[in-house]
């Protein structure tokens, strides 16, 4: 039976055949890959034996790329990129302290270097493509596919943003993977764990807190909160603006911001050891800075971060109905928990001193790794565990008066879909626009706009009578897809996007085109057998759905289904273009929904009959 | 083969068809169907067992939101049984409730400046939520009065609503401050 034809553990590929499948944990200052070799996960350093790439490019005039540690320290190397991803020039934090040379306009913000104007998904792009290198030296080997982490409380536009850039690299994502709940699996995979644990992540910009109810074999999300404007960074701006305080200098150039802040980020991680830590520079202005910072002052001076990161944890603790003696274990995952004060004040809030006992700028490659593994079909017999995660923040859409309306509301379990109904305004309207907005406030201003999504092709109608129903789907990935039709006519309407901070498919593809490691011919070329491979796989499942389920279909359903195959058979045997092989695809898969659903009640029932759930085994 | 009568979600998870539940067989059955039909299980196969495993999962959980929560529920149940209640609209006026109702909303902006107050008016619903709940229970599972069980069923909405409410205030009573610029 198609429709029942999920494989088995077991059925997964054979040993001998052992397909990597990489781990990539892609930060806002270091960046790393880890893949599981011989069963245990592992880190794969660069030549020199560091594991941790720093997250820097350097675009030089002479058209070279430095990447990592060539072009950390350098002038003009851009760091801290992920602080944009997916983000408008607008919403960018502390942006007078960014040494970047940022475009002021609509849409994901841009940046200048010295070979053009770039994306952060580019930039990033290039720290993910250096990885793949890397790995494919250390492994003498391709890979097929690779898992990357993404902070918890990232939305739909900084996901999109980051699984583009995988894109762009040429590496398959097999899964975007939440950085705690990467941290909870190596975790609780390396201690046999069990029992409810926070997971309190604090790297170099972003701040996940998430709450996981560890039990046999499944690794369940509870509630996520965060900030992904936060992390050490932030602290080092303290430092930043306390030094300007102190040392009553003229507004620095942004080459002396650049140097400042890295003397403010060598101080804190200093006061990780030191009572006090001399600031001591002279900058290109000539002038210079003297001074020395104690643990006292840099601490009273980062409380309010570090409320804020606390104010996150109640608010997980909320949504997930637990106080916080409920909580088994904290884990701290992230280089900023390493601040003395910062695990004082966990330590406190939890009433029990917190797990650090793992890496913590390893362990959320290595549960990625682990996860890759997996997902590329390597699962071992021993092996069996199952990851649960949710969305972290509610999504919208745009009501009259400017109102959000939720759709799916924040922590719903992954994947979720959500169908609403929406009629025509005014007489013969064939085309409406939904705006779709993630966050938690009434007002649609005052949420993140996704996107907004044109539908073209609705029949005409008077108005008030076309009944077009909307589904917005939220899949493994934490990613937003949207169909629509028209329910009396059954008639899909066309559907564009306009990412309000994204890429458009179209740039993507241009970028595509346009970057040198890439012969598009090929990758067109393989496309199009792709798409083809995909549509007949469906066309025969279908088939013997039909064969073994059909009395469940109506006369003109099974006719519909009729032509959307014959269709499809057409596309694939004539069609020289992916698009259209896809489309065909897509609208046989949608056409067979309804009774995809309708079959998938009848096995279970049939299944269930004069049995428990204990004994439930579904029919292959 | 002749079909069963439709059981709806209840039926995915093998569980009675009643409103009142239990909890952790619900939990067991979920977590089992995810463990076989989770997307995650299917990423190493062809693009059309990924869809499906996405299109599967999905109701899965889908199914699942619609038990486990008990407005949900019982408006899942009294559809099943003929008998459907859309809550949105407002029908027929349940007087001896509107005056409950009443009273509630001004306890609230009475309440707002003073939280003793409030956290005593959120026990008081939180009671009387708990006290729907029994009696919805029993419309539906003892005497299978569908009727009296769509007016509980208004009832718990209404009560559920004022206590969302209620939660939110308490919670933006919390705000906490931001860290300023240089
Ligand atoms: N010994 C230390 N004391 C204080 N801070 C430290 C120390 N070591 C590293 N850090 C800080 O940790 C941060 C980097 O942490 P990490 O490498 O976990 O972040 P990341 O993974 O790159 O970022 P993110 O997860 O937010 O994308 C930097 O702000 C760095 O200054
Ligand atoms: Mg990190």
């Amino acid at each position: 039976m198609a429709l029942l034809q999920i494989a088995e553990p077991q059925d997964a590929a054979a040993p001998h055949q052992h397909r990597w499948a990489l781990g990539i944990d892609l930060g806002t200052t270091h960046s790393l890959v880890a893949v599981v070799r011989n069963g245990a996960p592992e880190c794969l350093p660069d030549e020199d034996g560091h594991c941790l790439l720093p997250s820097v490019v350097r675009y030089e005039a002479d058209g070279a790329v430095r990447i990592g540690h060539e072009a950390a320290a350098q002038r003009g190397a851009i760091a801290s990129v992920k602080r944009l991803m997916g983000r408008g020039y607008a919403d960018i934090p502390n942006r007078e302290s960014i040494a970047l040379d940022l475009l002021e306009g609509d849409g994901m913000v841009r940046l200048h270097t010295a070979q053009g104007v770039k994306t952060p998904v580019e930039v990033s792009a290039r720290i993910l493509g250096a990885l793949a290198e890397r790995a494919r030296a250390s492994l003498g080997d391709d890979f097929v596919g690779a898992v990357i982490t993404v902070p918890a409380y990232f939305d739909d536009a900084q996901r999109q943003a980051t699984k583009d850039a995988a894109r762009l690299a040429g590496i398959h994502v097999l899964r975007l993977l939440n950085e705690p709940t990467a941290a909870a699996l190596a975790y609780g995979l390396d201690r046999a764990a069990e029992g409810v644990f926070a997971i309190y992540d604090l790297g170099g910009g972003t701040f996940d807190l998430s709450i996981l109810r560890l039990s046999r074999g499944l690794f369940e999300v509870i509630a996520t909160h965060g900030d992904s404007a936060l992390g050490g960074d932030d602290f080092d701006h303290r430092i930043y603006c306390w030094m300007l305080e102190q040392a009553r200098i003229a507004p620095p150039c942004p080459a002396d911001i650049a140097r400042m802040m890295r003397a403010a980020r060598a101080a804190k991680e200093a006061l990780t050891q030191d009572e006090r830590a001399r600031i001591a520079l002279t900058l290109d202005s000539g002038e210079a800075i003297d001074l020395t910072l104690t643990r006292d002052t840099f601490f009273a001076m980062t409380s309010l971060l570090l409320e804020k990161t606390l104010a996150s944890v109640r608010a997980a603790l909320r949504d997930a109905n637990l106080a916080a003696n409920d909580i088994d274990g904290v884990v701290l995952v992230g280089g900023a928990t390493r601040m003395p004060h910062v695990r004082r004040a966990v330590a406190e809030f939890f009433g029990k001193e917190p797990l650090v006992d793992l890496n913590p700028d390893q362990v959320v490659a290595l549960g990625a790794a682990r996860q890759a593994n997996i997902l590329a079909g390597n699962r071992d017999a021993h092996e069996d565990w199952l990851l649960l995660d949710v969305i972290p923040l509610s999504l919208g859409v745009e009501m009259l008066g400017g109102l959000a309306e939720k759709i799916i509301p924040r922590n719903a379990t992954l994947p979720v879909a959500r169908a609403q109904e929406f009629t025509t305004a005014r007489d013969g309207q064939t085309a409406m626009s939904i705006h779709v907005v993630q966050g938690e406030r009434e007002m649609v201003a005052d949420c993140r706009s996704l996107a907004r999504f044109e539908l073209r092709g609705i029949p005409p109608m008077v108005a008030g009578a076309a009944r077009i129903r909307v589904t917005f789907q939220v899949d493994a990935d934490g990613l937003l897809t949207v169909r629509a039709r028209e329910e009396s006519t059954g008639v899909e309407a066309n559907i564009s996007v306009q990412p309000s901070y994204g890429l458009t498919d179209t740039e993507i593809a241009d970028m595509l085109r346009a970057s040198l490691a890439h012969a598009a011919d090929d990758r067109d070329a393989r496309a199009l057998a792709e798409a083809r491979l995909e549509g007949e796989q469906l066309l025969a499942a279908t088939a013997s759905a039909m064969a073994a389920d059909g009395d469940l279909l109506s006369a003109d359903e099974r006719a519909a289904i009729d032509q959307h195959c014959a269709a499809l058979t057409d596309a694939i045997a004539h069609a020289q273009d992916t698009v259209a092989v896809y489309h065909a695809t897509e609208a046989l898969a949608s056409a067979t929904e309804a009774f995809a659903a309708r079959r998938m009640n009848r096995s279970i029932r049939r299944a269930l009959a004069g049995k428990n759930i204990d004994e439930l085994e579904l029919p292959k | 083969m002749s079909e069963l009568p439709d059981q709806g979600h209840f039926a995915l998870f093998a569980l009675p068809v009643r409103f009142r539940l239990d909890e952790a067989a619900l939990g067991a059955a979920w977590r089992a169907l995810q463990a076989q039909f989770h997307p995650d299980r299917a990423a190493h196969l062809s693009a059309v067992e990924q869809r499906r495993a996405l299109q599967w999962a999905t109701r899965i959980n889908e199914a699942y939101n619609v038990l486990r929560e008990p407005l949900a529920r019982a408006a899942h149940l009294l559809e099943l049984n003929g008998a459907p209640v859309d809550l949105e609209r407002n029908v027929g006026a349940d007087a001896e409730f509107l005056a409950q109702q009443m009273q509630w909303r001004e306890a609230l902006e009475d309440a707002r400046s003073d939280a003793n107050a409030l956290a005593a008016l959120a026990r008081e619903i939180e009671d009387a939520a708990r006290e729907q709940q029994d009696a919805l229970a029993r419309a539906c599972d003892d005497q299978q009065d569908y009727a009296a069980a769509a007016q509980w069923l208004r009832r718990l909405h209404f009560t559920e609503r004022i206590r969302a409410e209620i939660a939110r205030f308490s919670s933006h009573r919390m705000t906490n401050g931001t860290a300023a610029n240089c």
